[in-house]
């Protein structure tokens, strides 16, 4: 039997045709980018505020309380504690009952006064560091402003653009900051590992499990157009879900794109392809449709916690790290983010395309060689 | 007739599933042409003789021919020239009736497939139908679709499993009917079925339990080689009489059958020794010919005897 593209399309004609019938499988494929977009992106991702701060204000000058009138102002800080000790403030951080602490130093506004650039002490709970960030750089820029406004006459000449004073700014909790824009271009790869198994993964064992299977062996067909024939819907179906999220990322997160699109386009290919081979080999594994979506969650698993989209890949220990770097999410998380964060190139990208290809390889290896063309 | 004459012909056909040999040496010639009835009790083996025929399962034992070619090794060449009914309805029931026939024709790479769909739909009368989707069809026309779908690749075999399973009488002489039509112009069935009136349409039959072949010929033959002597008892208080019956020495079966009953055994002097008392009932007595199903219920039970 010889592999024959008019029988391939045959297929693929048969699998677009089915697709646009099971409405629920189809709105799934359109449904979980979206929710995990909103629930991800948007949960996990807008710009906070509103974050209760508490202020331990040592020197009790015009400065310090203009400063703590103006950060009360902003829409960021919402001025909840007056701390009257610095272990208050180190209490209420670990108890998470503020965000961020603000200590105005004993001898601020002296030192302020000299021109000699005080310290102010902003501590921030970053176990959430997404909601940090922002807020960080409203302080200084806020501080800046405000103190100008009070440096007037004999002072004027202490006006400048940079802030008069340090902002030292503490992290507690999370030394490894995750910025948003990691979270968005990492979902387009989780997304796509999560539907494209799900959904390739029911296919073979939906053939088997309604009978239909029985029907196909017994016609010509090769297993390779059997197998690819089933591919390529879900090429498609998984370049309209990059598209969303490219989308979302421009437009809703707002997420740099510094690198080549087209060429990202192009590359995620190869990252859907391999999925979807992980899809069908577990299918030609699985006895019926449950097994193959506990296989997919068995997948999907490891993917999501140790490929660095939930926690950063460099703080996991090795055997995570090694067990990481045989998953195509990780090399994918790092391409995507390569390309839209830094302005990656091919060339940059190279040293994550061949281990995915290298797993494309034998996962599509094992599937065909499983796809069994009897029903012993 | 010279063994290539044969549409089917193989020998030593054996199948096991693990230690349990499923269907144990068996050897069968359909002629071109010929509908060919294969019964037996359900788990017989019948499904998975034909599912060697046509290269769904590999057998572990047996050689021969399938249309001219080795049905060990050319099942690839085989598969394109048989058409080949599940025993349950295998299409696809998201897909339309004419999208399911569309893409069975792709898969066959058939040269004129937009005509062929056509005559498909036209011979199945539902050409204004044919947007239906088939998993809204009824048993009786999932059954004509599948048959169709066979038939369009123009096999020269056709292996129909069960095809008449769970539908209605009317539907199933129309669907003999048509059976008859095709083998008229040249087609050869081999067909399994549980139904009696259906085994009595067909040319020849098998008769296969535990995996073995227990009787072959025509219908004819069958009853013949089955050696069953019956007598048909009419009457009053059969249930009695049955329950008196039942058991005797070379009584082998008693079959009520509504306002008569049917007595048989192989050993007619035996038989007839022990119901001789009864006779002179009230009830009339007579010796019929054995039917079919009395046969087949014969051979199972002997079937069950020596096998199991």
């Amino acid at each position: 039997m010889n592999f024959n593209f008019q029988r391939l399309f045959a297929i693929v004609l048969k699998e677009f045709i089915q697709m646009r019938r099971d409405r629920l499988t189809f709105g799934m494929m359109i449904g979980i980018p979206m929710i995990q977009l909103i629930l991800f992106g948007y949960a996990i991702n807008s710009n906070p505020k509103h974050l209760p701060t508490a202020v331990y204000a040592a020197d009790n000058s015009v400065f310090s309380r203009t400063l703590i009138w103006g950060l009360r102002n902003s829409s960021y800080f919402d001025i909840t504690r007056e701390a009257h000790s610095v272990a208050e403030i180190n209490t209420w951080l670990a108890e998470g009952k503020v965000q961020f602490a603000i200590t105005v130093p004993v001898d601020f506004s002296r030192k302020l006064l000299r021109g000699e650039k005080p310290d102010l002490l902003l501590e921030a709970d970053a176990t959430d560091p997404s909601a940090v960030g922002f807020a960080q750089a409203a302080v200084s820029q806020l501080a800046t402003t405000v103190i100008n406004r009070d440096l007037t006459g004999p002072l004027a000449k202490l006006q400048s653009s940079a802030p008069p004073f340090n902002i030292i700014s503490h992290q507690h909790y999370n030394p490894e900051s995750i910025s948003q824009y990691n979270i968005v271009p990492g979902l387009m790869g989780v997304m796509l590992t999560m539907t494209m198994i799900m959904i390739t993964g029911l296919a073979i064992t939906r053939e088997r499990e309604r009978g239909t299977m029985e029907n196909l062996l017994s016609t010509p067909v090769h297993p390779g157009e059997v197998i690819v024939g089933k591919i390529i819907p879900y090429i498609m179906v998984g370049y309209v879900q990059v598209i969303l999220v490219l989308l979302a990322a421009k437009f809703l997160f707002n997420v740099p794109m510094l690198g080549s699109v087209p060429l990202l386009f192009l590359l995620v290919l190869l990252f859907i392809v391999a999925n979807l081979a992980v899809g069908i080999t577990f299918s030609t594994v699985a006895k019926n449709q449950l097994q193959a979506v506990q296989m997919a969650f068995f997948f999907f698993l490891p993917s999501l916690l140790l490929s660095g989209y939930m926690f950063p890949f460099r703080g996991m220990p090795g055997w995570a790290q090694h067990i990481g770097e045989c998953l195509p999410l990780t090399h994918f998380l790092r391409v995507v983010r390569g390309i839209l964060l830094k302005g990656n190139g091919l060339a940059e990208t190279l040293p994550d395309l061949w281990p995915i290809a290298l797993f494309l390889t034998v996962v599509l290896a094992i599937g065909i060689k499983r796809y069994r063309q009897t029903l012993d | 007739m010279n063994t290539s004459d044969y549409v089917i012909d193989v020998r030593g056909v054996t199948k096991k599933f693990g230690t349990r040999t499923v269907v144990n040496d068996i050897a069968m010639q359909v002629r071109p042409g010929e509908i060919y009835g294969f019964l037996g009790p359900n788990g017989s083996g019948k499904t998975t003789f034909l599912r060697m025929l046509c290269g769904l399962l590999t057998p572990d034992g047996g050689e021969g021919q399938c249309l001219g070619l080795d049905f060990r090794r050319e099942s690839a060449e085989i598969k394109k020239r048989v058409g080949y009914m599940t025993q349950k309805f295998s299409f696809y029931e998201d897909l339309s009736i004419e999208e399911n026939l569309d893409f069975i024709a792709r898969l066959y790479l058939m040269p004129q497939r937009k005509t062929a769909v056509e005559k498909s739909l036209e011979r199945l009368g539902m050409v204004e139908r044919r947007k239906q989707l088939a998993g809204t069809l009824s048993g009786g026309w999932k059954q004509r679709l599948a048959l169709a779908a066979c038939l369009i690749h123009e096999p020269q075999l056709l292996l129909l499993d069960e095809p008449t399973a769970g539908v209605d009488p009317k539907a199933r002489r129309d669907f003999w009917d048509e059976i008859h039509k095709l083998a008229a112009s040249g087609l050869t069935f081999l067909i399994t079925t549980h139904y009696m009136d259906e085994a009595s349409r067909c040319n020849r039959l098998a008769y296969i339990a535990y995996g073995n072949l227990l009787a072959r010929g025509t219908v004819n033959e069958v009853v013949k080689a089955g050696g069953l002597t019956t007598w048909e008892i009419s009457g009053e208080n059969l249930a009695a009489l049955a329950e008196k019956i039942r058991g005797l020495p070379g009584v082998e079966q008693v079959v009520a059958f509504g306002t008569a009953l049917h007595v048989s055994g192989r050993d007619a002097e035996k038989l007839r020794a022990s119901v001789a008392p009864f006779m002179s009932g009230a009830q009339r007595w007579e010796k019929i010919e054995s039917g079919l199903e009395d046969v087949f219920i014969s051979l199972m039970e002997t079937a069950k005897d020596n096998f199991s």
